[in-house]
């Protein structure tokens, strides 16, 4: 390594082209992933005799077998005869039930709580500060039993609270009004989210003609007519009639409207404030990452408040928020298996349950992981091609 | 949204007097400074007066405080209107520390506080040296023996019956412990040359990660006697304990990783010249300036990882979660868990913060 004054002999190479290094890398390597291959061996020839001795067969035949599960909320159609498979997918169903809705929610409140952190109104910063501290420094799992313990104490449905007609809050959950979806209202929403993607198409090629004359050009037109006019003339040809079903007290329980059981609500409160007390402090930081130089020159052009913190202020609070924003809807959705601990019937909740029915241990956990790992993939490719969008352009 | 603070409000502060009465000066300018914010103020003043009115009046004025021993009619009078706070004096030494036997409960209640001390100690920077750590073997090696027992006269106490806080300070602890080193290993192995290591590290970095620790503590529970041979088998407490590790090991690999990535390339090179071994360079050179880059993400990844701990409750290990949860399930005192639950959050949250604060102070003071 140093250097001698009489250079010693080239060293003789034992292995061709191997030098030292690379003979030391290789060793470690060998020895690591012998170690890794021989604990995995050792691990499965232990299940396998396991199972064998305990007569259960490995493999996902037991998915078409009959579930015999009930499950109380679900989106689909479901039947205790129904399959294992089916039983899983309905538990994936509430899953993204939760997850879906509560990233939502659980963004529009950390984003609201966020700014009133650095509101001028000292009162609204405080308390937007103390819901924070409190809500980050209290276990998801307790916070959620505190929930589901509320919700048990509502009143029954015969007392249930009504705070607008036609909403009911009892033990039974939370009933809204509902708007029936059937063939024909799924035309009219589907054009609407079909005009949503030629809005946005038809958004972009105003601005990238902008870019080139420098005209701004309003895109308000074509956002009122596609999401607007046409859905409303589809309906109107269609003859698609909207009627909202109102619930109503029958008896000891409610019919019609939608329900929210108690279960889903809690869990989704839980979710949504819990998360939206991290998002509050991206939401923050995100913002103040933002020099004030930007606000001072924005002001020096004379820009509208809104304006201003739409086209400067935001683009690049955006570039600090994204990355941040993504694990926290990873942890959302990985928290929304914390179900199982109030019986809300989520794919973790499922797969415990088959489990402890067909003693298929490493197939349900193998299915809890997939359901898992593709949620998390498809929310980072989602988040990374947003963020990919949203990022610095520089030279 | 109301105004944001960082707005420059030079102008406007320059036309407003500086003079009168210093409180209604504060008023003015935090409270009232326009009409919208004025009415938003006054708002948020009658509503936050009216939840505090009606914490007192269910808190403290219609509460119950005390009762005779295991008779809950007084708190039932008050359902409803009142808290009962009488549940905690009745059940909090089943909260604290579960079903350990009763007189020897002086122990675990010594071991939480030499938990305290630990972190105490362990916060303050004058002390990081290398000392901490023999500190850190010596004190859980002292707690093992409280728990334990079965030597200088302690009476054993299997871990079946260990419950409560100090059940929830060794998960957190002992995962941090060997989930550290565990994350360091994995993050170097992370950013190895030799593709294998490599490949490994991030293979067990995005399953952990992948998953929810629901379903780690499941297959600890449930799956963990399948993968060992017929007859060996390790207690409960411990499988979770290794589950958290590992899960542990996972996230902090992750933060350390980040560190990593924030020490000069100089100073790689130059520990390469002055030729030291991988374990050398990375021990004294690179190890040391990426962990003090990370400190407070670190600090903010113990919070959620001791917070992760009450998941412990699904597969039905006595953390204080569970303890509060089954305090409750006694049919005399069933209605009363939110009170219990208070108790216990106020718990969690003192820690929590007392972390979370700490954690800023360092974030402050590292920038100087």
């Amino acid at each position: 390594m140093t250097s001698d004054a009489p250079r010693p002999p080239p060293r003789r190479r034992f292995f061709g082209a191997f030098g030292r290094r690379e003979l030391k890398g290789l060793f470690w390597q060998a020895l690591v992933v012998g170690i890794a291959v021989a604990v995995i061996v050792f691990l499965w020839s232990n299940t396998v005799t396991n199972l064998s001795a305990r007569r259960i067969t490995t493999g996902f035949a037991f998915l078409g077998r009959e579930a015999g599960m009930p499950i109380a909320d679900s989106l689909l159609a479901y039947n205790p005869r129904d399959s294992y498979l089916w039983a899983f997918v309905v538990g994936i169903a509430n899953t993204l039930r939760v997850a879906v809705i509560g990233i939502v929610l659980a963004t529009i409140l950390g984003t609201v709580i966020g700014i009133s952190r650095l509101s001028a109104n000292w009162l609204l910063s405080r308390l937007a500060a103390v819901y924070v501290e409190t809500l980050r420094d209290i276990p998801l799992l307790l916070q959620l039993l505190f929930w589901y313990v509320l919700m048990q104490a509502l009143p029954a449905a015969r007392a249930a609270w009504r705070p607008i007609e036609g909403v009911f809050l009892s033990n039974r959950g939370l009933i809204l009004p509902a708007i029936p979806i059937g063939t024909p209202q799924l035309w009219v929403l589907g054009t609407a989210m079909l005009g949503l993607v030629v809005c946005y198409v038809i958004r972009r090629r105003l601005i990238a003609q902008q870019m080139r004359d420098g005209k701004p050009r309003p895109a308000w037109p074509f956002v009122v007519g596609l999401l607007v006019v046409l859905p409303a003339a589809v309906s109107v040809l269609l003859g698609v009639a909207w009627t909202i079903e109102w619930p109503g007290l029958r008896g000891f329980n409610f019919v019609g409207g939608l329900t929210l059981a108690p279960e889903y609500f809690a869990l989704l409160i839980a979710l949504v404030t819990y998360t939206s007390a991290f998002i509050a402090e991206i939401v923050r930081s995100g913002i103040q990452s933002v020099p004030r130089g930007q606000w001072d020159a924005a002001n020096a052009l004379g820009l509208r408040r809104s304006f201003m913190l739409r086209q400067i202020i935001l683009p690049q609070a955006l570039r600090v928020i994204v990355p941040p924003m993504t694990s926290q809807y990873l942890n959302l959705s990985k928290n929304s298996s914390l179900a199982v601990a109030i019986g809300y019937q989520d794919v973790v909740s499922i797969a415990n349950t088959t489990l402890n029915q067909t003693g298929q241990a490493i197939e349900a956990i193998a299915l809890i992981m997939a359901v898992f790992l593709t949620i998390s993939l498809g929310i980072s490719f989602f988040m990374n091609w947003y963020n990919s969008r949203i990022a610095l352009v520089e030279r | 949204m109301t105004a944001i603070a960082d707005i420059p409000e030079a102008p406007r502060a320059a036309r407003r007097p500086q003079i009168g009465n210093p409180v209604l000066r504060w008023l003015r300018t935090n409270l009232f400074s326009s009409i919208p914010n004025g009415i938003l103020s006054v708002v948020l003043l009658a509503v936050l007066a009216k939840a505090i009115f009606s914490f007192v009046q269910w808190g403290i004025a219609n509460a119950v405080w005390l009762t005779p021993a295991n008779d809950s009619s007084a708190c039932r009078a008050v359902r409803g209107v009142g808290a009962c706070w009488a549940i905690i004096p009745e059940k909090y030494r089943f909260i604290l520390f579960g079903t350990y036997p009763f007189d020897e409960q002086w122990r675990p209640a010594l071991a939480v506080l030499l938990f305290i001390g630990l972190f105490y100690l362990s916060s303050r920077r004058a002390l990081w040296r290398r000392e901490l750590a023999y500190l850190w073997i010596g004190a859980l090696a002292l707690i093992s023996v409280l728990m334990w027992g079965g030597i200088f006269g302690l009476s054993f106490v299997s871990q079946d019956r260990w419950g409560g806080l100090p059940v929830t300070l060794i998960l957190a602890t002992f995962g941090l412990a060997f989930g550290f080193p565990l994350g360091i290993l994995v993050a170097l192995g992370r950013r190895s040359k030799l593709p294998a290591i490599r490949s490994l590290s991030v293979l067990y970095v995005e399953l952990i990660r992948g998953v929810p620790l629901v379903s780690l503590l499941f297959m600890a529970s449930v799956m963990f006697p399948l993968f060992m041979p017929n007859g060996f088998n390790i207690d409960k407490l411990l499988r979770a304990q290794v589950a958290i590790i590992l899960f542990a090991g996972a996230y902090l690999a992750e933060v350390i990783r980040g560190g990593l990535q924030a020490v000069p390339r100089g100073q790689y090179e130059a520990a390469d010249a002055l030729g030291l071994s991988y374990w050398r360079k990375n021990r004294l050179i690179v190890l040391p300036q990426a962990i003090r880059h990370v400190i407070p993400p670190l600090v903010n990844t113990f919070i959620a990882f001791f917070k992760d701990t009450s998941l412990v409750l699904i597969i039905g290990i006595f953390d204080l979660l569970t303890t509060a949860k089954t305090a409750i399930i006694d049919p005399a005192w069933q209605q009363f868990s939110v009170e219990v639950y208070i108790f216990v959050a106020a718990i969690y949250f003192v820690f929590c913060f007392a972390m979370s604060r700490y954690s800023r102070s360092l974030e402050a003071t590292s920038g100087r």
